[in-house]
């Protein structure tokens, strides 16, 4: 996997604020400085390479009335495979990432009500026979999720 | 917040991606049986009721070579944290910056900043330097590697007959 300066130029100025033109790839191109099709196919096959994961319209669960939910929980190591498992075996969890600490399973939990994290955290309890630990935002300092290729 | 059925049914046609095509909310409007800029117009309107956060792309952090990523957690003053946390979030690498609750006695940090790097190297180094700005507000700190993704989805809308 190449990049050359213009996939890293679209990377970073693609991050948000995507048109809401008729045209849009036309517009943003025009701002990179690269003709419409260049840009289409640089997308298209940055998104093949799994360079870019997705491209579109990144949705806020609270705003939806639904809710996230960061949570952790101590699996112990003869049992975690097992735990992950079942930790993602409910459609709730969104991501999970293996840590190393303590607690040692961390995932987030994306559901369309508020009441659905308790409900989901509690289910993972009572399946797994641990404490989820629950941490919930209580502030978001919100920059962006804007990486520098 | 409530979504009307045509908001809905906006988000779940482009949930999974905009088309690649020259005029793609023509495309949209064409599935959804609606005008291109009735599709434009609900989707500024979206976007400016928070419903969507951003419309772009989403990188794929570790093929960009940032195959480092350190959960750095903070046990900082409360008071102090809202004045703070906005610079720690400002940091260039820094993707998310949370304000969260402490769990104790197992958990006392409540400022998590999530630090991408290309090396555990590098994500020390911008840990430092948050570590420095965070000066004596900061009574103890940690940072948490991933050592494995084990899932890894979006958030999706579920069918709804509603």
């Amino acid at each position: 996997m190449k990049l050359d300066t213009i996939d890293r130029m679209i990377i970073n100025t693609l991050q948000d604020d995507f048109p809401l033109t008729p045209k849009p790839y036309a517009d943003a191109a025009m701002a990179i400085g690269i003709a419409e099709h260049d840009l289409l196919d640089r997308l298209g096959r940055m998104m093949r390479e799994g360079i870019i994961t997705r491209f579109g319209p990144f949705l806020d669960a609270a705003a939806m009335g639904g809710a996230f939910c960061l949570c952790a929980l101590t699996a112990p190591k003869e049992r975690y495979d097992e735990i992950a498992q079942m930790v993602n075996g409910f459609p709730e969890v969104a991501h999970n990432y293996a840590r190393d600490h303590t607690l040692n399973m961390w995932f987030v939990l994306a559901t369309e009500t508020e009441a659905g994290i308790a409900t989901t955290a509690d289910a993972i309890e009572a399946e797994t026979g641990l404490t989820v630990f629950r941490f919930p935002k209580l502030r978001e300092f919100f920059v962006g999720f804007r990486v520098a290729a | 917040m409530n979504l009307s059925p045509a908001d809905r049914a906006l988000i779940s046609t482009c949930q999974g991606g905009l088309p690649l095509v020259a005029s793609p909310y023509a495309d949209i409007a064409t599935k959804l049986g609606t005008t291109e800029a009735d599709v434009i117009d609900r989707l500024a309107a979206l976007k400016a009721r928070g419903v969507i956060r951003r419309i772009g792309i989403a990188p794929n952090h570790y093929k960009l070579g940032m195959t480092a990523n350190g959960m750095s957690v903070w046990d900082v003053d409360d008071d102090a944290a809202e004045e703070l946390g906005p610079l720690v979030g400002a940091m260039e690498d820094v993707t998310h910056c949370y304000l969260r609750p402490r769990a104790l006695p197992v958990w006392p940090y409540n400022l998590f900043a999530m630090i991408h790097g290309s090396d555990r190297d590098e994500v020390e180094k911008k840990r430092q330097t948050i570590k420095t700005l965070l000066g004596t507000a900061c009574r103890a700190s940690d940072i948490l590697y991933s050592t494995a993704i084990l899932k890894k989805t979006g958030l999706r809308l579920r069918d709804r007959k509603d």
